[in-house]
């Protein structure tokens, strides 16, 4: 494996799980709801994936539970924000917290365990090519999980009659109920789908990336997404691109360290958070072209009227 | 007269009751954690100290721990409830408990506190220390004889001198058997982050080198190397678990013993202050079973601690020479203890520049 | 047949005072049962993480000094979230504050006495102010969601601290240890009261009193309030709402700067390469605990204290984790956010259907 195909494949991997949290916040944020609880929900997942794994020794129950776990987090945060209509920034920060905290909690007996490794994808000549193939044949399932996610995603939301419903949600949430769309119930199917991925996306990490449980181990990934989404203008393809370069620029800058770039290794790891405010920034930019884009009723409580 | 000598007697008899109800109590030893007390790295190795004095001495003695202490004002709040809660010997175990440690010991002079790597002592405060550098040697001669590639890749958390030690170590004892041998140097800016120590390692491998080693406390490197079939060295913990191809060795803390001769000392009053910087012969840290090696790099490596035990090898031995080319020691002399807590340089052969 | 929330007519007196109230019990009462579940005596538990602080003169002591830097960065914050500016940058703020401030005796060590401690002091503040425009001008020239920007600011932030306490600022005499030199007393904050009180418990207070005064009686605080529940209605009032994001940022800002150099200042006494535990997020907790009022603010923070204190003599006492105070705190903020919900909201049942998307077509 030549350094080049080497450094495309840690790319890879390091975006997947930005990948996976970024695409089920973007569902929630169409259908006009804020979760800044990803980096709790992501914990959760890790930890439920972590401790499934090691009880049961299968990693796929490791991955249902994760996913469960995640969505019983974002169930939290729907009831409080969508039902009972508190403030969707705050609600979010304490699932962060909360999610956190009971990571910890539940992880304690699971810290110093090593993990049981997901084997990798083996397609007999299609593995071997050069370059592309160990990228595009040979990564570990869940970055296929991935792919096929973002496609539902975009397939979902803009080739299907429920797409079309739950982006009328986002953007107006008084017709959207006027013409007889429940529009909790929509939000909060959609607040349980971003639970779902952020959930696998923190499994990812405890089961894939790096095999064992540590408190924190989602190290801001959550946040991370949040801009992502931003960044992506809520459109699943460019959030791809997103992940791939927020998580190249973390990786690129460990290579540069290696090769002896004399830069201190502190501002080498400021980049990545100074790429993702200066491309916030690009995108923003422009006040219409933001305003086209972002779900009018993005944050917005809504209570019917009865 | 008699009056004096009555009450000499009665003055007596209370101090040996006094005493005699003290050794009634068992003493109570205390441990501070920087991390999770079950981390698989440098806590739990303090951890597993205090687990052998509960073994060993627990019918005199019982013990307690903090964990997941961050260094700072919380440190000494943290020690400080300690010493109140009728701790009679407390071990505060990361070097940025050293103020906090100086402050609560100084409040509290009938406590004794024990400080792991720094280098601020009282009548009541002594330090500890372990001379790691020593398994980095014999680490940095495997990794010589095994390297295809003639390089090393070396994970790090921060500049300070017991990590720059390290690093010097290693590459001096890869230079006692390829003195062409290089070694890339990746900065994570933390002691625990699994996620970032594997990028480093996947990082270092793509960059050609195939044997990894680091300073940092999670098992994550080695994972990235037994899934690439490369080898690298565990730390803090025998790490063969995690990686049981890829392992070739760690240096294993074994802080045990030493607590037990301190917690000792304490129960037979012969504590004192010290500045004790034990290595491989005093039992302080252990090489792991040397493992995925073939046999003659074993009886180097075997032969290597030995003499490193017996004081016929000294890592720092002479010629020194600075990564600037001026020659710290000649040949013949050793660098002294005193430079060695302070430093701040690399050794020639090393390319990077150091940080600071 | 459902249960709806359906908003009230005025909000609710009553339910202002109770919420609290009925949040923090609930939370006691989940705690008791979680207790119970994982076979830890729940009273004695509640007992070692809420009044056993409470009883010894040291115990109160470190909890004041504990809540002083939360408690000031909240009050920063409550005047950004009324106004919905959603800083989460406080931490950030707070490593800007102690490292402007903190330049003074690293650069020239001799200085010292009360005018230097004042030039540290407002150089802390001047630094959190500076690092808090950054975002402010974001949001109002590029438009760029403050959230996001704030919180990676924070990295940006704590990585420099980093590099300075290990590289230019650090101790020549210290080992090559990330530290800078330690402060002389005539450039730390003089304790005023017991062993370890500074004078940062005055600017505490301060805080809290020029806080409210602020939104209650001035023209100022009335304007951030109005901006924060209705911009449109604001601007007909010709209220400026780039000026009141910027000057929020800023106040905010300067709080935390204002938190960060009294740390460092204080109970640390040097600038190392962290100088807070995570206060600029717990500050956060605060703000919605203390509904964004001060006099909330200063019993949320004591509070929020007293729940770390607790925490810490649970660890040693029944070797119960660490996570469990961040548990704690975080499910304390989801019943208090739900709770609230009842002020401007009531449970009603309604006996129709609601209307289905296939009886519209």
């Amino acid at each position: 494996m030549t350094m080049m195909e080497g450094i495309l494949l840690t790319i890879v991997t390091a975006a997947t799980p930005l990948l996976f949290a970024a695409i089920g916040e973007l569902v929630a944020e169409r259908a006009g709801v804020l979760n800044l609880g990803v980096e709790g929900m992501m914990a959760i997942g890790a930890v439920c994936g972590f401790a499934a794994t090691a009880v049961t020794g299968m990693p796929l129950v490791g991955v249902l539970v994760a996913m469960i776990g995640g969505m019983l987090a974002a169930g939290l945060f729907g009831i409080v924000a969508l039902f009972f209509v508190a403030n969707q920034n705050a609600t979010g920060v304490a699932l962060t917290l909360f999610g956190l905290g009971l990571s910890g909690l539940i992880g304690d007996r699971f810290v110093g365990m090593p993990g049981i490794p997901v084997p990798r994808v083996d397609i007999p000549v299609l593995t071997d090519l050069p370059i592309v193939g160990r990228l595009v044949f040979g990564q570990d399932p869940f970055v296929y999980l991935a792919i096929a996610l973002t496609i539902g995603t975009w397939w979902f939301l803009f080739k299907t009659r429920g797409g079309l419903v739950l982006r009328a949600v986002g953007d107006n949430h008084g017709s959207a109920h006027a013409l007889g769309f429940s529009v909790i119930r929509t939000r909060f199917l959609a607040v349980l789908f971003g639970g779902l991925c952020a959930g696998l996306g923190g499994a990812y990490l405890s089961l894939v990336y790096t095999p064992q449980w540590t408190p924190m181990m989602t190290a801001g990934r959550g946040w991370i997404a949040l801009a992502l989404v931003v960044f992506a203008s809520w459109l699943p393809g460019r959030l791809v691109i997103g992940a791939l370069l927020f998580g190249g620029v973390s990786i690129l800058q460990l290579h540069a360290q290696a090769i002896g770039i004399g830069i201190p290794s502190q501002f080498l790891s400021m980049l990545p958070y100074i790429v993702t405010v200066i491309a916030l920034v690009i995108i923003s930019r422009n006040r219409t072209l933001l305003s086209v884009n972002t779900p009018a009723c993005l944050g917005r409580a809504f209570v019917p009227d009865s | 007269m008699r009056r004096y000598l009555a009450i000499l007697a009665a003055a007596a008899v209370a101090a040996g009751v006094a005493t005699g109800a003290e050794a009634a109590d068992k003493l109570k030893a205390c441990w501070v954690y920087v991390g999770p007390h079950n981390d698989g790295g440098y806590s739990e190795g303090h951890d597993r100290g205090r687990l052998m004095v509960e073994k060993e001495l627990g019918d005199k003695v019982e013990t307690s721990f903090v964990e997941n202490v961050p260094e700072g004002p919380d440190a000494e709040r943290a020690i400080e409830r300690l010493a109140r809660s009728g701790c009679g010997i407390i071990f505060s175990t990361s070097f940025g408990f050293m103020d906090p440690t100086v402050k609560v010991a100084a409040k509290f002079p009938d406590v004794k506190f024990e400080h792991a790597t720094g280098y601020k002592s009282a009548p009541n405060l002594a330090t500890y220390n372990s001379r790691f550098y020593e398994g980095r040697y014999i680490q940095g001669q495997i990794a010589a004889k095994m390297s295809k590639a003639g390089l090393a890749g070396y994970i790090v958390s921060f500049p300070i001198p017991e990590v720059v030690m390290g690093i010097d170590a290693f590459m001096l004892g890869a230079q006692s058997v390829n003195p062409d041998f290089k070694v890339k140097i990746v900065w994570v800016n933390s002691w625990f982050d699994p996620a970032k120590e594997a990028d480093a390692a996947k990082a270092l491998f793509d960059q050609g080198a195939d044997i990894i080693t680091q300073h940092t406390d999670s098992p994550a490197p080695l994972q990235v190397a037994q899934e690439r079939g490369l080898h690298g060295f565990g730390q803090a913990h025998d790490m063969i678990s995690f990686a049981p191809k890829a392992q070739y060795t760690a240096i294993v803390d074994t802080w045990g013993p030493y607590y037990v001769k301190r917690v000792n000392a304490v129960l037979d009053g012969t504590w004192k202050s010290e500045q004790t910087w034990d290595g491989l012969k005093d039992g302080i840290l252990e090489m792991a079973p040397y493992t995925n090696l073939p046999d003659d790099v074993v009886a180097m490596a075997k032969k290597t601690q030995a003499d490193i035990e017996s004081g016929a090898l000294h890592p720092f031995k002479g010629p020194v020479i600075k990564q600037d080319g001026t020659e710290v020691v000649p040949a013949g002399g050793v660098v002294d203890d005193k430079t060695l807590l302070g430093l701040n340089w690399y050794v020639k052969g090393i390319d990077d520049k150091l940080p600071n | 047949m459902r249960i709806v929330l359906e908003k009230r007519p005025t909000p609710s007196r009553s339910m202002q005072y109770l919420s609290p109230v009925a949040a923090i019990l609930l939370s006691l009462l989940t705690f008791f049962v979680i207790f119970l579940l994982a076979g830890i005596d729940p009273v004695r538990a509640l007992y070692i993480y809420f009044v056993e602080p409470l009883t010894a003169l040291w115990s109160i002591e470190d909890l004041l000094v504990k809540a002083v830097p939360i408690i000031l960065i909240a009050i920063g914050l409550s005047f950004c979230y009324q106004s919905a500016v959603w800083n989460i940058g406080a931490e950030g703020q707070l490593a800007a504050g102690a490292l402007a401030g903190a330049a003074i005796p690293i650069l020239f060590p001799t200085l010292q006495g009360p005018a230097v401690i004042t030039a540290m002091i407002l150089m802390g503040i001047a630094g959190g102010m500076a690092y808090a425009a950054i975002p402010a001008i974001l949001k109002i020239r590029f438009n760029a969601n403050e959230t996001l920007t704030t919180l990676m600011l924070v990295y940006v932030a704590n990585l420099f601290l980093d590099y300075m306490a290990r590289g230019p600022w650090r101790d020549p005499a210290g080992f090559n240890f990330p530290n800078s030199r330690p402060f002389d007393e005539g450039q730390m904050l003089p304790v005023i009261a017991g062993e370890s009180i500074r004078l940062s418990i005055v600017f505490m207070l301060v805080a809290v009193v020029v806080a409210w005064f602020m939104t209650a009686k001035t023209m100022t605080g009335f304007k951030i309030r109005v901006l924060g529940q209705s911009p449109r209605a604001g601007s007909f009032g010709g209220f400026s709402r780039n000026r009141m994001v910027m000057l929020t940022f800023l106040i905010s800002g300067g709080l935390a700067g204002l938190a960060g150099i009294c740390e460092v200042m204080g109970p640390i006494g040097l600038l190392r390469t962290s100088v807070s535990p995570g206060y600029g997020f717990t500050a956060i907790i605060v703000a919605f605990l203390g509904r964004l009022h001060p006099f909330g603010i200063l019993v949320a923070g004591l509070l929020l204290a007293l729940s770390y204190m607790g925490g810490e003599g649970a660890q040693v006492a029944i070797g119960l984790s660490d996570q469990t105070t961040q548990v704690f705190q975080g499910m304390l903020l989801f019943y208090v956010l739900a709770c609230d919900s009842f002020i401007y909201y009531r449970l009603r049942i309604v006996r129709q259907p609601a209307l289905d998307a296939a009886t519209v077509r």
